[in-house]
């Protein structure tokens, strides 16, 4: 299982690289949309307060991993996919595909975090937590994200319907992150988070444990 | 009549909801006041959606073990009369907080909860319209139904009581449970969970019988 969850991942990262076009359009996708963000709030360097900093942060995270994660079952044709079925069990297949979407998702948000600091300037205190809950943030989106994306391929994979079906599902996750993000850009002590770390992995839980246990019947399909 | 004693007791229940909820004696609280009668008709609107998502949920389980579409027409009808108690439970929710709170929209948390998870559902019903083949349809359906239903738990039960809510018994607001819950309001509220919630699911079945009449009609259309 291991070894296969490994062999997949890896498949992931070569197809990726071959098809550079897609990872850097979707990097691409940042930094202009955070730089569309930037002028449109016409904040100047240290301007805009905290509270925005982080919804517009966070906001940006959520539509580009929504369009970086969509793509995840579109890219490889139907022939090949039946391939995959043959070879594969369909647990290592959603356990391989949530692992490297978080990756994906947790470059963008890294790439993310980069641009908004370099223009809109960086009001993050606790450095160390914000990361922490970045990268729980991005298994939470990847994993509800990968899951809803293989939902939508089956409907005919319109952008609309992933858009529909995926955000009532994250906002759960996404106010966690939101608000795990505010505590450390004021600097709180970890102790006032930890209720939040927690419910956020058990948020993340649940639904990674949903996407294991449903995939299999989707991907039979 | 042996099938049909819970809907005489629906009936009976709801008459006993409608009348004692109206016009028996309730505790005067502060702000409150006489509002506390939506405890019968919004609070149950909820405890209703509940129930009829689980039993919807169950039913999508078990279209995914036996593939038998029967069981996926009991998933989606009683999906359907949860959304409409959400819709009510929206509906009743935004006026009585007109009256208490001062505004139809006042972004406390329960309330963006409630909305987000009618959303989902809306959701669902999109895309299961969305899919033309009545066995993908339901086998796709009952996974996003599962998906969103686990989505949907944490939504309500866990994030609105880790901040603080306007409504009663949060964030310091007088609550049910701290006066009278236990000895008169009990008496309608219990009454009126089980009699909203079974005629969610009355609707819900006469639905259920509709829609397997159109696809025998429509099967006997099509082979004859």
């Amino acid at each position: 299982m291991l070894k296969e969850i490994s062999v997949l991942i890896q498949k992931e990262l070569t197809l990726e690289w071959r098809q550079k076009f897609a990872l850097n359009g979707i990097l691409l996708y940042v930094v202009s949309a955070v730089f569309i963000t930037y002028l449109s709030v016409g904040a100047k360097q240290g301007n805009i307060s905290s509270p925005t900093w982080n919804a517009l942060y966070w906001i940006i995270i959520l539509f580009s991993a929504v369009n970086a994660v969509a793509k995840s079952f579109v890219q490889e044709h139907q022939g090949r996919q039946l391939y995959y079925y043959m070879i594969a069990s369909p647990e290592a297949i959603i356990l391989s595909k949530i692992i490297y979407n978080t990756g994906l998702t947790l470059l963008l948000a890294l790439l993310g975090y980069g641009v908004f600091s370099v223009i809109l300037g960086n009001p993050v205190h606790d450095q160390g937590l914000f990361l922490l809950n970045l990268i729980l943030g991005a298994m939470g989106f990847s994993a509800s994200l990968t899951m809803v994306s293989g939902i939508a391929s089956k409907a005919g994979n319109n952008a609309t319907l992933m858009a529909i079906l995926s955000f009532p599902v994250i906002i759960p996750i996404l106010l966690m992150a939101i608000r795990i993000s505010k505590n450390a850009m004021d600097g709180l002590d970890w102790s006032v988070s930890a209720d939040k770390l927690i419910s956020l992995l058990a948020i993340n839980a649940i639904v990674a444990a949903a996407a294991y246990i449903l995939f299999p019947f989707l991907w039979r399909s | 009549m042996r099938q049909n004693w819970w809907k005489i007791l629906t009936i009976l229940l709801l008459l006993y909801t409608l009348t004692a909820g109206l016009l028996m004696d309730v505790p005067r609280l502060p702000i409150l006041n006489e509002t506390i009668r939506a405890l019968y008709f919004h609070v149950t609107m909820w405890f209703g959606m509940i129930l009829l998502l689980t039993i919807s949920v169950y039913f999508s389980i078990k279209y995914l073990r036996s593939n038998d579409l029967k069981h996926d027409d009991m998933a989606i009808e009683f999906a359907g009369a949860a959304i409409l108690y959400g819709v009510l439970g929206i509906v009743t929710g935004m006026l009585w907080a007109k009256f208490t709170w001062g505004d139809y929209w006042s972004g406390d948390p329960k309330q963006n909860a409630a909305a987000i998870g009618i959303l989902m559902y809306f959701a669902y019903l999109i895309l299961r319209n969305s899919l033309t083949d009545s066995q993908q349809r339901a086998r796709i359906g009952a996974i996003y139904n599962i998906f969103a239903f686990a989505a949907f738990i944490p939504l309500i039960f866990v994030l609105p009581r880790l901040t603080d809510s306007l409504h009663p018994g949060n964030g310091g607001n007088p609550g049910f449970n701290a006066y009278d819950l236990d000895s008169k309001l009990r008496m309608v509220f219990y009454p009126a969970i089980i009699g909203w919630t079974l005629l969610g699911g009355w609707i819900a079945t006469v639905r259920v019988r509709m829609r397997r009449m159109e696809r025998t009609i429509e099967d006997r259309m099509i082979n004859s």
